[in-house]
């Protein structure tokens, strides 16, 4: 067995998950806060962001088809070298729990990573060499040339605003064991804007509290307000989001007019995909505070 | 058929960078404008506008402030983010100046050039159709209205005319009396109430339009500066084509910052030199 590189930072991949309806500068910006956020540790590496736009099963009131999401999503990210669009969760008929989604890409970079080291194995060099320093830190990280290693595998981290973390509150929103199995195996980020209650509500959960070593906390001094819900509100009342959305959204939302009175009423009076899912359930009713 | 009041903002400023929030507040003032409804307490003003053109006007290096990279840049830069817009402009006659030039003498001076256009334009509609009078029937010869130019600041700004010695007090009238104030202030802050304190902008609020900012994009540019430096990541809250450029000419360093340090902004010195003039 190889010895582990004291040098070696932990890979990281962020996975965003939410409506992007539709996606703005804001979202884009978590990812860049994270990615900076892990940077400055020295032990971390962040490879790839990943977003992942929820499925229409959802049935979130003002959800517009996932297909338009995707896309805006695509063309928000075109220009961007590390953070990608994945459509898998989107594309399932039933709504998904967020912590199947993060099992799924957890799932996909094992499997990805299996292959690679195959593709990549030398023959065996001295134990212990210092793997060479990428000057800059923003490249991925070169497999070639390296001594084996049974590598760690990248750890996929749920990338959110104070806003998703809060929600964990909500009864019967989210199963508490996929809390629990969220920063226990994986990792949450959290961005939050100066003068947030974010740690004051992670100091009131035992479970998140147990964790929150696991639970990364970014401030973001830069105030940015920018939601989907003030984008749509805006677009009703005509008023220019430029500025706010990259362009390429805001001229594929012109062309196809994709937010109305019409489209914000879509699932109103429908209860939310979670709601119904755990209603039954009586796993879900256990309070996240103890 | 009344015709909207043809508008021009200017928004005058460091611009040291342009940043998201710069151009938002362009695009906010403009749909405020189209949104005015006639203001029955004062019958002159139709109160309904349209907004032609906007005007980005970056400060010339002599004004002295703290960190400020050269003109020749911060133009530069403009261009770059308002490339996808096609009715605001970055025009670089203030920075070109020697000296620092009071806001007063910008908006001056653009009213001036807008104007000329105005003038230019008549005469080319009068010259192609000269047998129309301006009382005539056809509609595609209404009489072309005269433009006005109005000053696109924040909240900030206003509250800066309270500064003792900041402003001489004609100015400020010019200002809010012939030109006009369009002032975007964030969610929590309430510029009326200042106004209201004031006699002298109470008299022109009409002129003064209070725009509110709901959706919250602080984008300061010396928080831009700062991440800049330290090698943070500034994508999405200014345009990738400035990130871009900033990168290339290695603008914003530590040393850059330093520029200026110390020294008093060039309004306040001359204020000191007027102030110290009269008590000799």
């Amino acid at each position: 067995m190889a010895m582990e590189d004291p040098d070696r930072k932990t890979e990281v991949v962020l996975l965003a998950c939410g409506s992007f309806n539709p996606i703005t500068n804001m979202h884009l910006r978590l990812f860049e806060l994270a990615k900076d956020y892990f940077h400055e540790t020295g032990k971390y590496k962040v490879i790839k962001g990943i977003i992942s736009p929820v499925g229409d099963a959802y049935q979130k009131k003002g959800l517009i088809s996932a297909n338009h999401r995707v896309t805006m999503a695509k063309l928000a990210t075109k220009n961007s070298d590390w953070v990608e669009v994945d459509d898998w969760e989107s594309c399932q008929s039933e709504w998904l729990e967020t912590l199947k989604v993060l099992r799924y890409h957890h799932q996909k970079l094992l499997s990805a990573d299996v292959t690679n080291s195959l593709q990549h194995t030398v023959p065996i060099t001295k134990l212990g060499r210092k793997r060479k320093q990428e000057p800059n830190r923003h490249e991925p990280v070169k497999k070639k040339n390296q001594s084996p290693v049974v590598k760690s595998v990248p750890q996929v981290k749920l990338l959110c605003g104070s806003d998703m973390l809060e929600s964990f509150g909500v009864p019967n929103l989210w199963k508490l064991e996929d809390i629990t199995e969220i920063v226990e195996k994986h990792g949450l980020v959290c961005i939050s804007r100066a003068g947030n209650n974010v740690q004051k509500f992670i100091y009131e959960s035992d479970i998140l509290w147990r964790h929150k070593n696991n639970i990364h906390l970014v401030e973001e001094w830069i105030t940015n307000d920018i939601s989907s819900t003030k984008i749509r509100r805006a677009l009703r009342r005509g008023q220019s989001i430029r500025y706010l959305v990259p362009d390429v959204v805001r001229a594929y939302i012109e062309k196809n007019r994709l937010y109305s009175p019409e489209s914000e009423d879509r699932n109103a009076g429908v209860v939310l995909a979670p709601f119904q899912k755990h209603a039954s359930d009586p796993k879900s009713s256990q309070a996240l505070s103890n | 058929m009344r015709s909207r009041i043809p508008v021009i903002l200017l928004a005058c400023g460091s611009f040291n960078p342009t940043t998201n929030m710069h151009m938002r507040l362009f695009e906010l003032a403009r749909d405020h404008l189209h949104q005015t409804v006639e203001d029955t307490y004062i019958p002159k003003f139709p109160g309904s506008y349209q907004v032609i053109e906007g005007i980005m006007s970056p400060v010339s290096d002599s004004y002295g402030k703290k960190g400020l990279v050269s003109a020749r840049h911060r133009v530069a830069m403009a261009k770059l983010a308002l490339e996808t817009s096609d009715w605001i402009r970055v025009d670089p006659w203030e920075s070109k100046q020697d000296t620092w030039t009071e806001t007063v003498k910008v908006l001056r001076h653009h009213y001036n050039e807008a104007l000329r256009a105005f003038e230019s334009k008549k005469e080319f509609t009068r010259n192609k159709h000269p047998t129309k009078s301006s009382t005539g029937d056809s509609l595609s010869c209404q009489q072309p209205v005269l433009p006005e130019l109005k000053l696109l600041c924040g909240a900030d700004f206003l509250q800066s005319f309270k500064t003792p010695s900041l402003w001489k007090e004609e100015d400020i009238k010019e200002i809010v009396g012939n030109f006009g104030l369009v002032c975007i202030s964030r969610v929590g802050s309430d510029p009326s109430q200042f106004i209201q304190e004031s006699d002298l902008l109470s008299k022109f609020q009409h002129n003064i339009f209070l725009v509110r900012e709901w959706i919250q994009n602080e984008v300061s540019a010396t928080q831009i500066r700062s991440a800049v430096c330290r090698g943070l990541s500034v994508k999405y809250l200014i345009p990738d084509s400035v990130i871009a450029y900033i990168a290339q000419h290695n603008i914003y360093t530590a040393e850059s910052e330093r520029r200026s340090e110390g020294h008093l902004l060039q309004p306040l010195r001359l204020q000191n030199t007027t102030i110290n003039r009269l008590r000799d």
